[in-house]
């Protein structure tokens, strides 16, 4: 059975196990002179049941499905005989595609070798061996689990306790789920980065200025298939980010200040939604935006003033970005604002200050250190934003301080490496992986710093 | 006292340049949102008046003669003979019954670019299925040609003619008086997958995977983030583990959302050698992205339940277990529902990481289960964008309605949610 299958069948079992727990633990009861005789209520014994029957099962289900395929290809990729064994990390992937096309029955078996077939053969059967060993495995661990804990109807044992434990570490599981996320991005890109920079020295990606990972020019370039300075990808987000906070933050800044200080309720109500719908838009539609519509539009401006432009420029980028961040930055100046105590205020407007000056002379300089937290919130987020940039900004690794021009950034990289062919080993992909780090490691610094700032100076007025 | 009447005089001198002050910065403020709610407007009506026709098919209706010396066929059972056969021929001749002048060879290239590349195999296929209809004539319904189809939707715009010969702009202008060529709603949009020819793809295989994607995604991340929320507002000790987690989820909270692709490819794919583009690898990959969020409405709805509720379960024997799963649970649903409908709104805009996991693949069969080959509405919107045919701009646009539709729903059903049964205490 496959492990869609066989989940569902757990959670019946676990059902059944609940089931019979409970009306054991009812006849238990019975005699005793009912259910106050018992250490716990009757659904206790009957979650414990549930409990002793689903866990061991499911981690045993999990374990399997998530090393089953690797453990299977490995065992067909050995079987393989000596003249067929792949040479390089892609030639294995071909292999394996082939083998398991040959399986499935989508390549006819007579159009490629002998030793294909029989490794078909060989992944066919072990699919099948595996999967009726894993059936047999779990539905007996469930059921054993399951009678256990029916044995274990008893009125001196006390099942409510243990089912609150266990459901207590379940819920810590849960959270730590968090640290392994963490954990699992660490991992999964320093590997890669570490293997990277055995092949491109790391002070030539930090400090090269060329970028071209795709063609192999000469044969004594750096690396000798490409050069991978990170330079100009450096400059294009930075300069990227740059435009669109030039927008974002005026424009969020000063409509959260009308919004909070001058506008009234009900256009506050209509308002504010309003500006949070910005929010919701996917980043797909900005790029949409950005590729077909403002693109287009800088362009042709530019052309009719006289200035010259490519289609793809960072300017429509920056712009659309821009108009995607206006509701980050209002709403968390928002707050900002709306925590400077009500006294100072109150204090300026009556030695006679006008709002806008009050506003400018006393909760902005209290609101600063809130304020340029949320800035750098934005910034992460503009830094590690991919759809728009990858649509509108273009490819070309261009070290410009032009906006019309078209530039590249991190992100949009990490994309173009990691969508074309792939093999793990070409310095190309792991590339994609040092750069993932890189930028991983920017924008924790600044959320870092951000929340520590907020954080500061919320407890300064608390 | 002459010195305080000239502060007086002071203050009231600059009265005026003050005011003039306080009115630019308040005209600041509005300037500003105006921008904000220009830019909002610009971007709908931008993709409304790309996208409505998207929902527009053109169809071809003619009186095709299935004659079998035309397609060169005599059995229509025989399976060579329907490999062999021609089966544009029928269809040109019934174009040809209105253009009886266009007999030459180009002519007869250009009648047959009228309807789409389909429109052959959909007379095939008649014919297969009832092999004895050789000879008669039948009406059928065909898509009209790519070309044909923009030019129609776009009448009068010279940039979307440049595709057709003059001959065949005429051709269609004059079909089109006759009722030849018309246009109706688009439903083979809404009921195909993915195609090289825009006016035969349709967003249903998008759906269905972004459905599959989602289901995976809500599965795991609302139990998950609701459990990791109780633990931590109602059990975890104060210690440096529990401060950790914290300071991770908040820090998940920010991080790119492409860096989970790249998870996703390293671990999903690497380690656990799940296959590619599958929505289990998007689903998990979504799962992981949006938790932090989940997380964090759950606790603020917990934080919002009194503390008087729990004082007086406890007070009656409630052990701390009962207390949080009897009580203060069921009172905290409304707002943690509420904040995983925003959660999944955001999962399902996603696009980035579903790049790096391999959903961008081009995939015309409407997937049929969790481990089939898929791709999502966001990832779908974001493949048409980028292809260089004039027809796939508008079927992006309708996608991105589409989308936008479904976003908006489910904010809508969050707001809802929460006016109707969030109680204020």
């Amino acid at each position: 059975m496959q492990t869609t299958d066989l989940l569902p069948l757990v959670l019946v079992l676990a059902a059944v196990a609940y089931g019979f727990a409970y009306m054991r633990s009812r006849a238990v009861a019975g005699p005793l002179g009912g259910i106050r005789n018992l250490k716990a209520l009757p659904v206790y014994y009957a979650a414990r049941a549930a409990l002793w029957c689903a866990i061991p099962a499911l981690i045993i289900l999990g374990v399997w499905a998530a090393f089953e395929g690797k453990v299977i290809q490995d065992m067909v990729m050995a079987s393989l005989p000596a003249e067929l064994a792949p040479q390089s990390e892609g030639h294995a992937s071909l292999t394996l595609s082939q083998i398991s096309n040959v399986a499935a029955g989508k390549l006819d078996s007579a159009r490629v070798p002998d030793g294909i077939t029989g490794a078909a053969t060989l992944l066919q059967e072990l699919r099948e061996k595996s999967s009726q060993f894993k059936t047999l495995l779990v539905i007996l661990i469930a059921v054993l689990g399951g009678a256990f804990a029916w044995t274990r109807v008893a009125p001196h044992i006390n099942a409510r306790k243990s089912v609150e434990r266990t459901l207590q570490r379940v819920f810590f599981l849960c959270a730590a789920v968090a640290i392994l996320t963490t954990i699992g991005i660490v991992f999964s890109v320093i590997f890669e980065t570490f293997r990277f920079f055995g092949k491109v020295p790391i002070s030539e990606f930090l400090f090269g200025t060329s970028w071209s990972p795709q063609t192999a020019l000469r044969a004594d370039q750096v690396g000798s298939d490409g050069a991978f300075g990170v330079i100009p990808l450096f400059t294009g987000t930075l300069m990227i980010s740059a435009i669109a906070l030039s927008i974002a933050v005026p424009v969020g800044l000063l409509s959260a200040v009308y919004l909070s200080e001058y506008a009234s309720r009900p256009v506050r109500a209509v308002v504010k939604p309003l500006l949070e719908m910005l929010a919701g838009v996917p980043t797909v539609v900005y790029g949409f935006f950005a590729a077909l519509t403002v693109a287009p539009f800088i362009r042709d401006l530019a052309v009719a003033i006289g200035l010259e432009a490519s289609s793809q420029s960072a300017l429509a980028a920056g712009l659309v970005m821009g108009i995607m961040i206006i509701p980050f930055v209002s709403s968390l100046s928002d707050d900002v604002i709306n925590a400077v105590p009500r006294t100072l205020r109150d204090g300026s407007l009556a030695m006679g200050a006008t709002q806008s000056e009050t506003m400018k002379n006393v909760i902005f300089p209290a609101a600063l250190p809130g304020i340029m937290g949320g800035i750098l919130l934005a910034a992460s987020r503009a830094i590690g934003e991919t759809m728009i940039v990858v649509m509108a900004a273009g490819l070309a690794a261009n070290l410009t301080a032009n906006p019309l021009d078209s530039v590249t950034t991190v992100t949009v990289q990490i994309v173009t490496l990691l969508t074309g062919d792939q093999e793990f080993d070409s310095a190309k992909t792991l590339a994609a992986f040092a750069l993932g780090m890189m930028l991983f490691i920017v924008t924790l610094l600044l959320n870092v710093i951000a929340l520590k700032v907020v954080r500061k100076y919320r407890e300064q007025y608390d | 006292m002459t010195d305080s009447g000239s502060q007086a005089e002071l203050v009231r001198r600059s009265l005026k340049r003050r005011y003039r002050k306080e009115r630019r910065f308040r005209f600041y403020g509005i300037t500003a949102i105006a921008i904000a709610l220009f830019s909002l407007v610009i971007l709908f009506t931008d993709i409304v008046s790309k996208g409505y026709t998207g929902f527009i098919k053109t169809t071809v209706t003619l009186e095709v003669p299935l004659d079998g010396e035309l397609m060169y066929l005599t059995d229509a059972t025989d399976p060579d003979q329907i490999a062999m056969a021609d089966f544009q021929a029928p269809i040109i001749k019934a174009l040809q019954a209105y253009f009886p002048t266009a007999t030459s060879r180009s002519d007869k290239r250009e009648l047959s670019r009228m309807t789409g590349s389909y429109a052959s195999n959909q007379v095939r296929d008649l014919l297969e299925k009832q092999p004895d209809l050789l000879g008669t004539t039948r009406t059928m319904e065909f898509l009209a040609h790519d070309a044909v189809s923009v030019y129609v939707k776009h009448a009068g715009d010279p940039g979307y003619s440049i595709r057709l010969t003059e001959q065949q702009q005429r051709w269609t202008d004059e079909l089109l008086d006759k009722g030849v060529i018309d246009t109706s709603f688009n439903d083979v949009f809404f009921s195909r997958g993915d195609s090289r020819e825009p006016s035969n793809a349709g967003i249903l295989g998008a759906l269905v995977g972004s459905l599959l994607t989602m289901g995976i995604t809500l599965v795991i991340a609302f139990p998950v983030g609701v459990a990791a929320a109780v633990y931590l507002e109602e059990f975890a000790p104060s210690n440096r583990i529990t401060d950790f987690i914290e300071v991770n989820i908040n820090n998940l909270a920010a991080v790119p959302s492409i860096i989970f692709g790249l998870l996703g490819l390293a671990v999903f794919i690497g380690v656990f050698g799940l296959p590619r583009s599958v929505p289990v690898v998007g689903g998990l990959v979504l799962a992981l992205m949006t938790l932090p969020t989940i997380i964090i409405s759950s606790r603020a709805a917990i934080k919002s339940v009194p503390p008087s509720i729990r004082e007086a379960a406890e007070g009656i024997g409630a052990s701390k277990m009962q207390v949080v799963l009897h009580h203060v649970f069921p009172l905290a649903m409304p707002g943690m529902l509420t904040g995983s409908i925003i959660g999944m709104a955001q999962a399902l805009g996603e696009t980035a990481p579903l790049l790096l996991i391999g959903m961008v693949a081009f995939i015309v069969e409407v997937p049929d289960g969790f481990f089939s080959s898929a791709t999502v509405l966001p990832v779908q919107i974001f493949i048409w964008a980028g292809s260089a045919e004039q027809g796939f701009v508008e079927l992006a646009s309708a996608g991105i309605m589409v989308l936008l539709a479904f976003l908006i729903t489910m904010n809508a059903l969050a707001i809802w949610l929460r006016k109707r049964l969030e109680r204020r205490w």
